[in-house]
């Protein structure tokens, strides 16, 4: 293992700014693996600290393939992280949102380019992703159909789900979107948690990565089976919102399996304690994000179904 | 007249409500024209509330000239406007990209939603933003170039001192502006002074132009003032200059201001060793219309953008 810096700006009363990397094997650059982006996003830097340990652990054992490298960078925004804030500390630009980056530009365009340039360049492009709306997922592999999307691929991770978006006009400065631009196979992963840590969904996610390792011939380790994915389109998902706002008390965890009018959350009072309202499921369906804060607006969606059986989704 | 946009419980005893001012003559307005002057999109901007204060006032007090019907949202986010929040609190969403919204979306999405649809059909659309706080801007119309061909001649009542034409970038199609103008209803950003204060000479500059153009529009049969010919540009005569270090930024020169290609518009300093980081030179003969504000930069911070003559 070689530990790289990838990115370096110095700053006026604060350390140096410094993008890490962790660099396994030689060779073909095969896969670049990328944490957390934003401030809050400590499951993502846990998950890919528990990665390098893993392919430290198998480098030892000489299980990384003879002319492949991997490359594993835990966090990409360490100045937010260290003062507790989700964008970059002085202008609230998000880094996700600058890709391919400006050399001559703005900071976090800066920040941008640094980081791609190093990275655009892998076969396979990993991001450990959270979403802008607090809430849980059904570990998944995103993926966004640009045209250069690979669904094959993205199956091999084994993760339950690959769900394919349409990216909108706001995405087209994310790692991911760019990645696919630039031909590489870029997969967003999704676990259930972004602001606390969440060790055994960090654990499944760690297994898709080096199953998937497995599969392209980087590593020579055979770990743990995992799903046969399914791929589903981000349009067919059943969006529930609520009416009421108030005190939002979930009645079901994500992957949960539910039948058409079954409790999923109820919405309380937040100062007499009763039920305004309940949450139910329009349909049979498996629970793939929900809600979780414990208050809630109305008029926002707080639970999103994967449809089962005959269930044909109205749309107007 | 008073009127909600969008209303919206909160989780905790308030009610969200987005209004408007809605001044039209008395009795039918049935075809008459609309306009719709909405600012606040980003909490952290405050220049437009003194257009909106001016406007309502005039008109109000004039209301005999008014031939059309003055649509004036002044807080587009509430909740931003009152937290000191650039984007929707809770959120960490900047609603400038949530546009045309979706009414089956998240809260932010719902709010762009309802505003898009409360403003879509009206015959011109004012969209006034601040800056923020970094930097200071003088009065300016911003079209993508797109648009160009039909808003340049409705920009030019204005009463700014600059219109720019700027290229068309994908992450800019989820604005207001940019989602209205493409349903067919004309929309001009407008843009000046810096985030959190007031400049008193923009706000009225800019209302004397909203005046200008309603009149142009056959909404307004009152005198108004004479208005200020814009210099038009493109992007490729704006340069940009950035930190080359993280420091303190100390300006030399004032803002809308000529300046020479080699002139001293500033420096970068380190207060604990006292040494000039970087000497900042202008790259052309020009004008400055944007110009730092916040003195606190790091390395590639926008220090000033010259409009190259
Ligand atoms: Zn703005």
């Amino acid at each position: 293992m070689e530990r790289i810096t990838v990115y370096e700006l110095e700053s006026m009363y604060r350390d140096s700014f410094r993008i890490t990397g962790f660099r396994f094997g030689e060779g073909e650059k095969t896969m670049c693996i990328v944490g957390s982006m934003r401030g809050n996003e400590v499951q993502q830097l846990y998950c890919c600290s528990q990665l390098v340990n893993r392919l430290k652990s198998l480098e030892a054992r000489g299980h990384i393939a003879e002319g492949r490298s991997i490359t594993v960078i835990p966090c990409v925004n360490p100045y937010s992280m260290n003062i507790g804030k989700r964008f970059w500390p002085t202008d609230n630009s998000d880094i996700n949102r600058m890709f391919p980056g400006y050399d001559l530009g703005e900071t976090t365009q800066r920040i941008a380019d640094g980081l791609f340039r190093e990275i655009s360049d892998y076969r396979y492009g990993v991001q450990f992703a959270s979403y802008h709306t607090p809430g849980r997922f059904t570990p998944h592999v995103r993926m966004m159909r640009t045209g250069f999307e690979s669904v094959e691929d993205a199956k091999s991770f084994g993760l339950p789900y690959v769900l394919i978006v349409d990216p909108v006009p706001f995405d087209s400065g994310t790692l991911n979107y760019n990645w696919q631009i630039w031909e590489t196979k870029a997969f967003s992963l999704y676990t259930p948690e972004t602001t606390r840590i969440d060790r055994i969904s960090a654990t499944r996610v760690i297994n898709s990565v080096t199953r998937f390792l497995t599969r392209i011939g980087a590593i020579t380790y055979h770990g743990r089976a995992g799903h046969q994915s399914d791929v589903i389109e981000e349009d067919h998902l059943i969006s529930i919102q609520t009416p009421e706002a108030g005190i939002f008390e979930p009645m079901t965890e994500v992957e949960a399996q539910v039948s058409e009018g079954d409790l999923i959350a109820r919405v309380l009072d937040p100062y007499e304690g009763d039920v305004r309202c309940e949450i139910r499921a329009v349909c049979d369906g498996v629970v793939f994000f929900r809600h979780s804060d414990p208050l809630v607006y109305a008029d926002t969606v707080v639970c999103r179904l994967i449809p089962l059986g005959e269930f044909k989704p109205l749309r107007g | 007249m008073i009127q909600d946009v969008v209303s919206l419980r909160l989780p905790v005893d308030e009610d969200l409500r987005i209004v408007k001012n809605r001044i039209a003559p008395e009795g039918s307005t049935e075809g008459m024209k609309r306009i719709c002057i909405v600012t606040g999109t980003h909490g952290d901007e405050l220049e437009g509330q003194l257009v909106c204060f001016e406007l309502n006032r005039f008109i109000q007090a004039n209301i005999g000239h008014l031939k059309g019907i003055v649509d004036i949202y002044p807080a587009l986010n509430p909740l931003g406007i009152d937290s000191i929040t650039r984007g929707v609190p809770g959120f960490d969403l900047d609603m400038n990209r949530t546009f045309p919204g979706n009414l089956q979306g998240s809260m932010p999405e719902y709010i762009a939603a309802k505003i898009f649809e409360d403003i879509r059909g009206a015959d011109v659309c004012i969209d006034i933003h601040a800056s923020n706080i970094f930097l200071r801007e003088i009065p300016q119309v911003r079209i993508n170039e797109l648009t160009a061909e039909e808003l340049v001649p409705l920009a030019k009542h204005l009463n700014v001192d600059f219109i720019w034409v700027h290229s068309a970038a994908t992450v800019l199609e989820s604005t207001l502006a940019y989602s209205l103008n493409m349903a067919g209803t004309r929309t001009l950003v407008a843009e000046m002074g810096v985030g959190m204060r007031l400049t008193r000479e923009y706000g009225t500059q800019l209302s004397m132009g909203i005046l200008a153009l309603m009149a142009h529009l056959g909404i307004w049969d009152g005198s108004v003032p004479e208005v200020r010919e814009p210099i038009v540009s493109v992007d490729g005569k704006v340069e940009f200059i950035n930190a080359a270090k993280g420091g303190i930024f100390v300006s030399h020169i004032e803002h809308w201001k000529d300046v020479r290609k080699g002139e001293h518009l500033g420096d970068i300093v380190s207060p604990l060793t006292g040494e000039i980081l970087s000497e900042i030179l202008s790259p052309c003969d020009g004008l400055v219309f944007t110009l730092r504000e916040y003195p606190v930069v790091d390395e590639g911070s926008l220090i000033a953008r010259i409009l190259r003559m």
